[in-house]
């Protein structure tokens, strides 16, 4: 590994090793940046925008960048937070998010970002798509109606022969990500869980679960996210 | 005189759940109608607002004509607006339809749905002109009238409608705090 590096998040002085994803290295010294598409483990995507920083006067995505000495990296601005807030809102009113109707309220990451911001309401307009519910897995559903396509699944999810078991869909405005046939076939109920872990929404899920934590004691019910940074 | 607050409330395409909520102020509901006194409300039964009001306290969104003409009434008549709750705010549950086309949904209601094939043999979609006539989709009340504030949930924590209600009536800063602010 590396050597360490100094540099500074909103002037704060940080160390961490050269090469350091800087979400992770943020991390290390107990700073939160956001991140939606960005799961520990599985490479980088830089999808979503909401890990957006200003490193050395630039905007770019904390998720896909790299600390080296010394840069000044700004994360906790009112600029960015702004930014982020919309980009919640975008992505809430871009599918079709029932919050009260949804298994995974509660412990969703996307709702968890707009508790964090307060978001009431989408300043955007709400497009209510119309998407399928693909429910013909055995053990899996998803419901695309909620799906970010931050493609965690897809990266992070591998079957015994490391072949995704999730895959694109569909092309342009139109893209879906599908359970592959192939791929998912015969796959473990703890492949299942790790799938609809992976999930930052409720676009994975198991079937015959959920709806098992109740109101109260559910991931972020009491504390925000982010917090036990 | 009085200087109370003139507060209005309306359950649009909601299911009562957000008064229901209001209610469960619980013994501050005694402290409340102290500070306000409700005029048109589905509590006191005055079914058209009678005067001015302060506050209009609206509940679901407007999925029929008389939604929308209710909606208007209450924005012409009181100086501030709320939507309360996920329906007021995005539409709710009911707008769960609203990714089908309209003729699809009253088909499959009245039409084609297991419990109305065999009642309704002359294939009937009601279309009297004394019910509400329903809209192509259910509409968030803000995409209607100007909205002043939001307080979401489904429904509203009963302490953030006291909290938030509690400070507009007497002027006191309001704050959203993390456990009482929810989608569902
Ligand atoms: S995926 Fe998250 S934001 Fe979407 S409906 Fe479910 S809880 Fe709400
Ligand atoms: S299914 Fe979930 S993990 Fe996969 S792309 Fe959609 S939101 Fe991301
Ligand atoms: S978390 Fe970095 S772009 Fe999504």
């Amino acid at each position: 590994m590396g050597t360490f590096v100094k540099f500074y998040i909103d002037g704060k002085e940080c160390i961490a090793r050269h090469g350091t994803q800087l979400v992770k290295a943020a991390c290390e010294n107990n700073i939160y940046i956001p991140t939606l598409c960005n799961y520990p483990g599985i490479p980088p995507k830089g999808a979503c925008r909401i890990c957006a920083v200003i490193v050395n006067d630039k905007a770019v995505t904390a998720c896909t960048t790299k600390v080296s000495e010394s840069i000044v990296v700004h994360n906790n601005t009112p600029e960015l937070e702004k930014f982020r807030k919309s980009v919640v809102e975008m992505l809430l009113s871009e599918g079709n998010h029932f919050c009260p109707s949804c298994e995974k309220s509660g412990t969703c990451e996307l709702q968890a970002l707009a508790y964090r911001y307060r978001v009431t309401v989408s300043g955007f307009p709400y497009m209510f798509p119309f998407r399928e519910i693909e429910a013909w897995h055995p053990k899996l559903m998803k419901d695309h109606n909620r799906c970010i396509q931050c493609k965690r699944c897809i990266r992070g999810i591998k079957n015994d022969q490391r072949k995704s078991i999730f895959a694109f869909g569909k092309r342009g405005t139109h893209v879906e990500i599908n359970i592959d046939h192939d791929a998912s076939e015969g796959i473990s109920d703890e492949l299942a869980q790790r799938s609809m872990d992976i999930c930052p929404v409720g676009a994975i899920l198991r079937k015959r679960k959920g709806f098992d934590v109740p109101i109260g004691r559910r991931k972020y019910d009491n504390k925000p996210i982010g917090s036990d940074l | 005189m009085t200087d109370k607050k003139i507060i209005a409330t309306i359950s649009l395409a909601g299911c009562f759940g957000c008064h229901m909520s209001l209610l469960d102020i619980d013994e501050r509901l005694l402290e409340f109608i102290e500070l306000v006194e409700f005029n048109r409300s589905p509590l006191t039964d005055i079914k058209k607002i009678t005067r001015e009001c302060d506050i209009g306290f609206i509940e679901g969104g407007c999925c029929n004509d008389e939604n929308v003409e209710n909606l208007i009434e209450f924005r012409k008549h009181c100086k501030v607006l709320i939507s309360v709750g996920e329906c007021a705010i995005m539409g709710g549950i009911p707008a769960i339809r609203n990714t089908i086309p309209l003729k699809e949904c009253l088909e499959e209601a009245y039409l084609n749905a297991s419990t109305t094939i065999k009642s309704n043999d002359k294939k009937i979609i009601p279309g009297d002109p004394d019910i509400p006539k329903i809209l192509d989709r259910v509409y968030p009340c803000h995409e209607v009238v100007k909205i002043d504030y939001f307080l979401p949930g489904c429904p509203p924590r009963a302490d953030l409608l006291w909290e938030f209600l509690y400070a507009l009536v007497t002027g006191k800063p309001f704050e959203f705090k993390y456990q009482t602010f929810k989608f569902d």
